[in-house]
């Protein structure tokens, strides 16, 4: 595939907290419409590869492109940039003093600038597609942890990024209302987001992901279709990392 | 203890009506140094803390060692050192602008501490979440952090903001004609307990609203405590 | 700049007025060990009170503590020295001093007691009710001792607003560290005492803020 239809390239990303090096040089691409799964034990630094994505993390080496920017750049307009990547986070991290309408309208008013019936409009086509158009109103208190979520999605989604971050979405969920936001993520998939996962759900990898990238110790030990994955000879770590989370 | 000797010496009627008028001139200078210390104090205090949440090494280490001094040092100690040395050095501030100044510097090293309790106690993930879209701090602050930040600040602040403003009184060793200051000159002419009796009244007619507003808004906010 | 330096930092007016000031802080010194124990009695004490179930407690208790919150404590110390002998008693300025302050300091404290008492969840008293301990002994043994262990940086904090309270023994000339420094003020024409005195506080009372801060911030995670 030609590089520049890549959504997202991260090339030789090196990131170490303090005496621990978490990520020893990461290379990583995303193609359009791609639903890629990182797995991998703690501390393999998947979540801080996909923090590096929206330099929630700053890496201490490589380059990562975003829809063709180079998003370490100091030249870039990095929350111009940061409106191409949306992103949804364990905790959900709705704001607590807006009703989920403003949630999902204050990127859009206040960086965008645009005039709030307008950006109301676009608030709740998000909300539609993840069927909480009539939650608008509602303060985020008064929602499940699965609305939440929803809602949280619903947020990144307004604002049309090119690629969705997903850092462990259902890991603070009850298990009945996990469903829910994964169900969500496979419309996401259908209607073509490219996605970035990192995520404890195997069944969901296995039946929705394009690609199951696994990690170990700061360094991408195998990647592939889950099919492949699973295909992997016995023994190998990233195979029976993926069968003992489906079992 | 008589009750008509305790009016005769508190309360008497001649007294009242002669230095009546000068407890309430003091009463409109009192309040004028509390509203102007409260407006100041709260707004330079939060723009402390704000200025602190960009966590600029070496601006953070001004902003403590101001707000350490400040909380650290008797209000009269600095009202004085500052209405006698200043002069002394060219710079001639009135009694009253002085015991503003002072009094606003105090308020707003409090209140920066409060507000910063109130902004780190904001979860590290909404700073996350605005940025990731596209919010800058600025905004980030203004509109996600900050108002989630001072609700829990209100019950602190109120207490703090009355203890504070109270040291108007302190204007009295400088001169400013405030209730005081009107009450002890008033006492020391006429030798009677009246204008004291009249000015501690003042004090408790401006002051108990707010500390029964510091109640009521402590009530309001104490589900939030958990 | 210079004109600063001698205006306010003079080494050898320090030098003269230092013994001066180490007096006066004495006498600051002497007023804290002699009011601070029994304000924290009083305090608590009526905490306690107006926390009571009886309203007949409850109200006087709120009444003087909402009185001494709203009046400034420079003015109860006016009213305790010039004020009383109207009543035939007739203070020390020392005595004034102690009065003023235990008065102000048991509505302070108490508020900061009350809020810790509040914060001892009920649960505590309904395990100790269900193993069979009495009010008095529960109160002793479970409530109180969380309560203060809850607020004890509200009340060190406290403790250092009395210790600048002891300034205000000044206006009633009593010759503590404030009042010292300005007698050697007006003697000199020159600011240096004063800035003595606040080195001097600052040197005592610096390192508790900056302790009460990392306390304070640590207990909002």
């Amino acid at each position: 595939m030609p590089a520049a239809a890549h959504i997202l390239e991260a090339r030789g990303l090196r990131k170490s907290f303090g005496a621990n090096e978490v990520l020893k040089s990461i290379d990583l691409s995303l193609a359009p419409g791609e639903l890629v799964f990182l797995i991998g034990p703690s501390g393999s630094g998947k979540s801080t590869l996909l923090r590096c994505c929206n330099r929630l993390e700053e890496p201490d080496a490589g380059s990562i492109q975003v829809d063709g920017e180079d998003l370490l750049s100091p030249r870039t307009d990095l929350n111009r940039l940061r409106q191409r990547v949306g992103m949804v986070f364990q905790q959900f991290n709705l704001y607590p003093h807006l009703r989920v309408i403003s949630n999902v309208t204050l990127a859009l008013r206040k960086v965008r600038g645009l005039p709030r019936a307008e950006a109301e409009r676009i608030a709740l086509g998000a909300l539609e597609r993840v069927g909480l158009a009539h939650k608008a109103r509602a303060y985020p208190g008064e929602l499940s942890g699965g609305q939440q979520q929803r809602v949280a999605i619903a947020r990144a989604l307004a604002l049309e990024p090119k690629i969705m971050l997903f850092d462990e979405p259902t890991s603070a969920l009850d298990p009945e209302l996990v469903s829910e936001v994964l169900q969500v993520m496979r419309d996401l998939k259908k209607s073509g987001v490219t996605m970035l996962v990192v995520s404890h759900e195997m069944r969901f990898a296995r039946d929705a992901a394009d690609r199951i990238v696994f990690m170990e110790h700061g360094r991408i030990a195998l990647q592939g279709t889950p099919a492949e994955i699973l295909a992997a000879p016995p023994g190998s770590r990233a195979r029976d990392f993926m069968t003992d989370a489906l079992h | 203890m008589q009750w008509d000797r305790f009016v005769e010496v508190f309360a008497n009627p001649a007294m009242v009506a002669r230095y009546g008028p000068n407890i309430l001139a003091g009463t409109w200078v009192t309040l004028q140094i509390a509203a102007a210390v409260i407006v100041t104090g709260i707004a330079a205090g939060l723009l402390l803390a704000s200025l602190r949440s960009y966590r600029w090494r070496a601006l953070n280490l001004l902003i403590i060692a101001f707000v350490d001094i400040f909380r650290a040092l008797p209000p009269l100690v600095v009202i004085l050192l500052v209405f006698f040395g200043l002069p002394n050095v060219g710079l001639s501030l009135p009694a009253f602008a002085v015991l503003w100044l002072v009094l606003s510097c105090i308020l707003a090293a409090f209140a920066e501490e409060i507000f910063w309790a109130g902004l780190i106690a904001v979860p590290k993930g909404q700073w996350e979440a605005a940025r990731s879209t596209g919010l800058g701090f600025g905004r980030t602050l203004l509109y996600v952090v900050l108002p989630q930040a001072i609700r829990m600040t209100v019950p602190p602040l109120t207490n703090r903001t009355i203890a504070i403003t109270k040291n108007s009184a302190l204007g009295t060793v400088i001169g400013v004609p405030e209730i005081l200051n009107q009450a002890s000159t008033a006492q020391s002419f006429s030798g009677s307990g009246t204008p004291l009796f009249l000015g501690a009244l003042a004090y408790l007619v401006i002051f108990i609203p707010f500390v029964l507003l510091g109640r009521a808004v402590e009530k309001r906010f104490q589900w939030k405590r958990h | 700049m210079n004109e600063l330096i001698a205006q306010f930092f003079d080494l050898s007016i320090m030098g003269q007025v230092l013994p001066l000031l180490l007096q006066g802080l004495w006498v600051t010194l002497q007023i804290c060990p002699a009011t601070i124990p029994i304000g924290l009695c009083t305090g608590l004490a009526v905490a306690l009170a107006c926390t009571a179930r009886s309203g007949a407690v409850r109200w006087p208790a709120m009444a003087f503590v909402d009185l001494f919150r709203a009046v400034p404590p420079l003015v109860v110390l006016i009213f305790a020295y010039s004020g009383l002998p109207f009543f035939g008693l007739r203070l020390t300025p020392f005595m004034a001093v102690c009065v003023a302050l235990l008065l102000a300091m048991t509505s302070y404290f108490c508020e900061v007691f009350r809020a810790g008492l509040e914060t001892v969840g009920r649960g505590q008293r309904e395990a100790a009710a269900s193993t069979g301990l009495g009010k008095t002994t529960t109160m002793v043994y479970i409530v109180i001792p969380q309560a203060v262990r809850n607020v004890l940086p509200d009340l060190v904090s406290n403790m250092v607003e009395v210790v600048k309270l002891t300034s205000l023994a000044s206006v009633v000339a009593l010759p503590e560290m404030l009042y010292n420094a300005d007698m050697a003020r007006a003697a000199t024409y020159n600011a240096t005492p004063m800035v003595l005195a606040a080195l001097i506080y600052l040197a005592l009372l610096w390192p508790v803020v900056r302790l009460l801060s990392r306390l304070e911030n640590k207990a909002a995670h």
